[in-house]
């Protein structure tokens, strides 16, 4: 480095790793290169094209929507009313259903999805490993709209059965008879729960063994060194450090959840009322808007697309917390 | 890690268990049952889910089902599948072509010329973001932006996935030319070779086989999607190759609609186009598997 051009002001930007980049420094030196220049702004560009989308998107739908929010007002998002024929769009009920039916997905996919990504890198014999993930690849490669043929042709009609019984037993109980009320035709918040608890389960559980693979092994080998039994290790040295980042993961399964269309269009039974009678068929967001959208004109397709800014905003709340809690947690992984 | 299990001699073994009292063995033994049985819980519904999907999809495949126009009765047995096979291949074709070349530029400004950078960053950021946004939003958003002017067509629904893939790719991508070593970047520049050049004759190749595993897995992601297909794309049932002009068919699209009807041809039709939709998918995500095993392998080498 002893070439006194090293000490020109780079005229190529900085690269990604600040220890390398000296012969790209030396001939970016010499001359401003416009070949380099012209490919720099065309990769730029195509960067640029995300936010460019993300902000489109925002604006676009929102100015398709507004007529209905104008019209609606809060009451779009306050009330539970939704009779398109007599123009009144109050779309409480969806909101409701698909806060819920994510929820209900979260309770059944997070201990499963743990435990897998704890099997896989913590307990799982090493030639097991690799079906692991292969088993979570397929999961994942299922299309949405392959799983809401099964749960409303095979799933819904047979767990119809075992709702009913479970409704039996609760019924009369305080809490219990009320969640676990009457069902019609196995099309509910809760298979629309289960059915999304699977679909989920590959990415929360890729994520989270992600996370626990970072756990540095000294750690493991302390906790064993004190004599802990394998489960004891993992509370004491896997959990602890990887709680942020499993936090994170859970929460994109949660954006995940609650955009997911098709196989919830399918088996949540379509009929827009708000009950804590998990047995009873649902509405949500995504699945009202892909069920009515055909016949809708005017107001009522503002006031669908209205459904869609609404789901897209809290998407990417829910997203941006969650990423924003997995980048402070590699940020900790990278500083330690 | 296991390894650690793995090199326990029987001896330390016996002394672990001569000084573990049983509640803490009986304990360790739940959390294993836990994690094992989450894996079996996992796998039975894949089992379930592709076992009938095979199952009762078989019967209708064969040659007429490739080659046919869809049944326009839906009471009625008969008909084939032909234009939504390849309205699926075109429409997912058209979207790899936008998405993958403007996502593998993308990447090579996230990690050949942003790096750190604030700007880098919130492409990075936002790009994470866009993987989250629900497809029937993107669905939304080019119904509005263009099948509003340009009505239904093919080109709609390519677009709408092309937005779906863009993310993927160019997240895939930036990881993949993380793991090119500089030294690779150094030799070319030593040799007298400008930035961009080295970046498509040396970082590229380097990496190709990582991008295509990574392409491979949008492409499979975006084959399957139904929602942003169901306001662009229209419904044909007979062969439309042209992406530009009129309705078009889809399989995820034919699924759709059929399992909603109550007619026994129908539901059979829905499950034989499920059978070829995860054939076609599942094609994708085990190929993407192989080349990234391979590159692997050649790394590890």
């Amino acid at each position: 480095m002893a070439s006194p051009s090293t000490e020109v002001p780079d005229a190529s930007p900085p690269n990604a790793d600040p220890t390398y980049g000296s012969g790209a420094e030396l001939i970016a030196a010499g001359r401003v290169n416009r070949g380099d220049q012209a490919f720099r702004g065309v990769a730029l560009v195509a960067g640029l094209t995300v936010l460019v989308i993300l902000a489109m998107i925002a604006v676009s739908t929102t100015r398709e929507a507004w007529p209905a929010f104008q019209d609606q007002g809060l009451s779009f998002i306050t009330t539970n009313d939704w009779v398109p024929a007599e123009g009144r769009f109050g779309a409480l009920a969806f909101i409701y259903g698909t806060i819920l039916v994510s929820v209900l997905a979260l309770i059944f996919a997070v201990p499963i999805s743990v435990g897998i990504a704890l099997y896989a890198n913590e307990a799982a014999p090493q030639r097991f490993k690799s079906s692991v993930v292969y088993v979570m690849d397929l999961l994942a490669a299922i299309p949405s709209v392959v799983y809401g043929l099964w749960g409303i042709l095979v799933f819904a009609p047979n767990v119809k059965g075992v709702y009913e019984a479970v409704g039996g037993f609760f019924e009369g109980w305080p809490v219990l008879g009320t969640i676990f009320g009457p069902t019609s035709s196995g099309r509910s918040f809760m298979t629309a729960g289960l059915i999304l608890a699977v679909m989920i389960t590959p990415i929360v559980t890729s994520l989270s063994r992600e996370v626990i693979a970072t756990v540095p092994s000294a750690q493991r080998e302390a906790a064993y060194g004190m004599g802990a039994t394998r489960w004891e290790m993992i509370r004491a040295a896997v959990l602890p450090w990887s709680r942020g980042g499993i936090v994170g993961a859970v929460m994109l399964g949660l954006g995940r959840a609650m955009g997911e269309t098709i196989a919830v269009a399918l088996v949540i039974g379509s009929n827009p009322q708000i009950t804590a009678d998990l047995f009873a068929p649902g509405d949500a967001m995504a699945a009202v808007i892909v069920n009515q959208f055909g016949e809708a004109s005017g107001l009522f397709r503002s006031a669908l697309i209205g459904l869609g800014v609404v789901l897209f905003g809290i998407t990417i709340i829910v997203n941006v917390s969650a990423r924003g809690i997995v980048s402070r947690f590699d940020r900790r992984i990278a500083g330690s | 890690m296991t390894d650690v299990l793995e090199r326990q001699d029987d001896s330390e073994r016996l002394l672990l268990d001569a000084t573990t009292s049983r509640s803490r063995k009986v304990r360790n033994c739940v959390a294993s049952i836990w994690m094992v049985g989450s894996l079996v819980v996992a796998m039975v519904p894949l089992a379930f889910v592709i076992g009938y999907v095979v199952v009762k999809g078989i019967g209708l495949i064969n040659v007429t089902w490739f080659t046919e126009d869809i049944q326009a009765r839906s009471r009625e047995a008969g008909g084939g599948m032909a234009p939504a096979i390849v309205g699926t291949l075109l429409i997912t074709g058209a979207a790899t072509l936008m998405a993958v070349p403007l996502g593998i530029l993308g990447a090579i400004y996230l990690n050949e010329y942003g790096g750190k950078g604030r700007t880098a960053g919130l492409i990075r950021f936002m790009s994470d973001v866009m993987t989250g946004v629900p497809s029937i939003v993107m669905g939304l958003f080019v119904y509005t932006v263009f099948t509003l002017t340009f009505g239904l067509n093919g080109l709609g629904g390519a677009l709408a996935l092309a937005c779906l893939m863009l993310p993927i790719v160019i997240r895939s991508t930036e990881e993949m030319l993380k793991l090119v070593p500089d030294e690779l970047r150094d030799g070319s520049y030593a040799l007298g070779n400008r930035k961009w050049r080295t970046v498509t004759t040396v970082v590229l190749p380097a990496a190709f086989g990582g991008i295509v595993s990574g392409v491979m897995l949008a492409i499979a992601r975006a084959a399957g999607e139904t929602a942003p297909l169901v306001f662009t794309i229209g419904a044909a049932r007979a062969l439309n190759p042209n992406l530009l002009d009129g309705a078009n068919a889809a399989l995820s699209l034919q699924i759709f609609n059929n399992s909603q009807s109550p007619f026994p041809a129908s539901q059979d039709r829905a499950w034989a186009a499920a059978l070829t939709l995860v054939a076609i998918v599942f094609l994708f995500t085990i190929a993407a598997r192989v080349v990234s095993a391979r590159v692997a392998r050649r790394h590890s080498a």
